[in-house]
């Protein structure tokens, strides 16, 4: 199978992926993605009220095969960690247990790390740690671009200096890309964009501009 | 793999036949001379002889005298021949108006693409659910200034065969050319161009079991088609370049070896597999069910994403296709499945599996048996289907 383009750890995790099913009594949950957008993965917690531990996690994944296994690896390393360390498990550090994944299959491990995350979000704001709502800054908005991914490189599209203009006016939101609507990867980018900035609550609208057109 | 595979993607590449290879390779190494003129050398005069032969095979099937075929590099060379080729010749003359559909393969929808951005003007006709054309919506959207109506004859998908005989009456009666790519079904359905009214028509060699690198294209005679391939005086002066007379060989042979009984063959293992497979819960065919390919059975699974059923059955030791977005190169779901108002579930739950002369009625079993297997193996990690 060496001409496979997953590493041998991602196939184990694909074949056999640990955590899998549903927590029936789950004291958290999040779903991140849609079935329309192609990834979706559901990440459910039982945390340990005391030490603020995660005592048991499951997930379940309808997606491709680096999705499945990201879903495996992010549960094996949140497993018995603390919110707070759970929180700080970043997509690199998934993928990088994976054994790599390519470029192109490089934002599956950010919906896993997202996932969580918004697992954990959620036993927050259901035992009342979360306080209030804080409005949307410019930082959050870049903080979530830099959660979508170039597929032609696997990097962020910040990083890749795909997004030249960013703005934030009275809920709408305007970003240019720095690509041409018929670019292999534009719908997918757009997409994605709109995936992770119009869930949040004070944002109206999402302009996302094709700057090269 | 220490299996056999059981390859089901033949209408991506088929298995070359041995007795094509073998009717190609004295044209490696024997008569290998380009092909020249009737003053020209033995050799070269033999080579000519056996592309020129090529030509009238290929002919013969569709009907067409022999100097209506053009060889080409493949269908994505014909197909750009034909639709730029007609723009360059009508563009300034009669207008700058196309019509084509939402779900042909990629080198008509990016050819045509490509015009609308040079100042072509661009109608993608209506379809129907199983991915025909709307021969009313065809006939309201033709108008003065067009020039070329492009319909594939069947699509690389879902299989769906187009009404050409009724879309090329339509277009006759306005006066205006029909390109149709045949790429996928050509040999295996019938194209007689002396019953449909078509003009120009892509053919590919590679789908049938001959070599890849040839391909034609028909020219009915009178079409006006600018040429764009420059180069020497080479097909009629029609496209330049060296002919690649092995391939021309090689296709003609291929051509010849497709039989209308291994066709019926391949169409009795796409009607199992396919009623095998709707029986697996939450499964629907996409396409239609009877104007389709011979050859191919297109089926979306609820709840599981293709590229994973891919590779699950790739570890099982089979190969097929699929028109989730995990697996396309631009990560978007199939443009088929969408064009035919799918949503983008069903694109990636779909799973195409198409035969071709190697199998046999195990592989229809095995398969079937596999993908029930997966799916549910996949269903039972994922979040959806289960309230």
């Amino acid at each position: 199978m060496s001409t496979l383009p997953y590493s041998e750890i991602v196939m184990d995790h694909f074949r056999d992926p640990h955590n899998v099913g549903r927590i029936e009594d789950a004291d958290a949950k999040s779903v991140e993605g849609s079935p329309a957008c192609g990834d979706m993965v559901a990440v459910y917690l039982k945390v340990d009220e005391h030490e603020q531990r995660i005592a048991d996690i499951k997930f379940e994944s309808y997606g491709c095969a680096s999705n499945i296994a990201t879903g495996s690896i992010i549960t094996d390393l949140a497993k018995g960690k603390t919110l707070e360390e759970a929180r700080n498990i970043t997509w690199q550090q998934a993928s990088d247990a994976l054994g790599g994944l390519p470029a192109i299959k490089v934002h599956c491990s950010v919906l896993a790390v997202d996932a969580l995350r918004s697992a954990i979000q959620n036993y927050e704001e259901r035992h009342g740690l979360v306080t209030e709502q804080t409005p949307t800054t410019l930082d959050e908005l870049r903080r979530r671009l830099k959660h979508v991914m170039n597929p032609a490189v696997g990097l962020d599209i910040v990083r890749t200096k795909l997004v030249s203009e960013l703005a934030l006016d009275d809920g709408v939101v305007r970003v240019v890309l720095d690509l041409s609507s018929d670019h292999q990867f534009g719908n997918n980018i757009r997409e994605e964009i709109l995936e992770r900035i119009e869930p949040l609550w004070d944002v109206h609208s999402v302009d996302i501009v094709f700057g090269r057109d | 793999m220490n299996q056999r595979t059981i390859y089901l993607d033949n209408a991506a590449a088929t298995r070359l036949d041995e007795r094509v290879l073998q009717a190609m390779m004295p044209y490696f190494l024997d008569t290998f001379a380009v092909a020249t003129s009737q003053f020209g050398y033995s050799l070269g005069i033999e080579a000519k002889e056996a592309l020129e032969r090529s030509r009238a095979t290929i002919a013969t099937r569709l009907r067409a005298p022999a100097d209506s075929i053009v060889f080409t590099s493949g269908d994505t060379e014909a197909s750009n021949m034909a639709i730029k080729g007609v723009a360059m010749a009508l563009g300034h003359k009669k207008g700058r108006h196309i019509i084509s559909t939402g779900i042909e393969d990629f080198a008509v929808l990016h050819s045509v693409r490509s015009l609308a951005r040079q100042g072509f003007e661009v109608t993608r006709v209506a379809l129907d659910e199983h991915g025909r054309v709307d021969l009313e919506a065809l006939r309201a959207a033709l108008r003065p200034d067009t020039i070329l109506v492009s319909i594939q004859a069947a699509n690389q998908e879902i299989g769906t065969l187009q009404d050409l005989q009724a879309i090329g009456g339509i277009t006759r009666e306005h006066g205006v050319l029909l390109h149709t790519d045949a790429s996928h079904s050509f040999p295996r359905v019938e194209l007689d161009v002396t019953q449909v009214p078509v003009d120009l028509v892509s053919l590919t060699g590679h789908l049938s079991h001959g070599p890849r690198g040839i391909g034609a294209l028909y020219v009915r005679d009178g079409t006006p088609l600018t040429k764009w391939m420059d180069g020497g005086f080479q097909e009629g002066n029609r496209r330049g370049g060296v002919e690649n007379i092995p391939g021309a060989v090689g296709f003609a042979t291929a051509v010849e070896l497709v039989t209308p009984e291994e066709t019926a063959r391949l169409q009795g293992y796409r009607d199992r597999l396919t009623t095998k497979l709707l029986a697996i819960p939450e499964s629907r065919v996409n396409g239609h069910s009877v104007e389709r390919l011979p050859h191919n059975a297109n089926v979306s699974f609820r709840y599981v994403e293709g590229e994973s059923v891919l590779l699950h059955l790739d570890l099982r030791g089979f190969s097929v296709s699929t028109g989730s977005a995990c697996f396309s190169r631009s990560l978007e779901g199939s443009h088929v499945i969408l064009g035919i108002g799918g949503d983008h579930e069903r694109a990636h739950g779909s799973v195409r599996f198409t035969f071709g002369r190697y199998n046999n009625d195990d592989d229809v079993d095995a398969v079937a048996d596999a993908m029930a297997d997966v799916v549910t193996k996949l269903r039972a990690i994922s979040p959806l289907g289960k309230e």
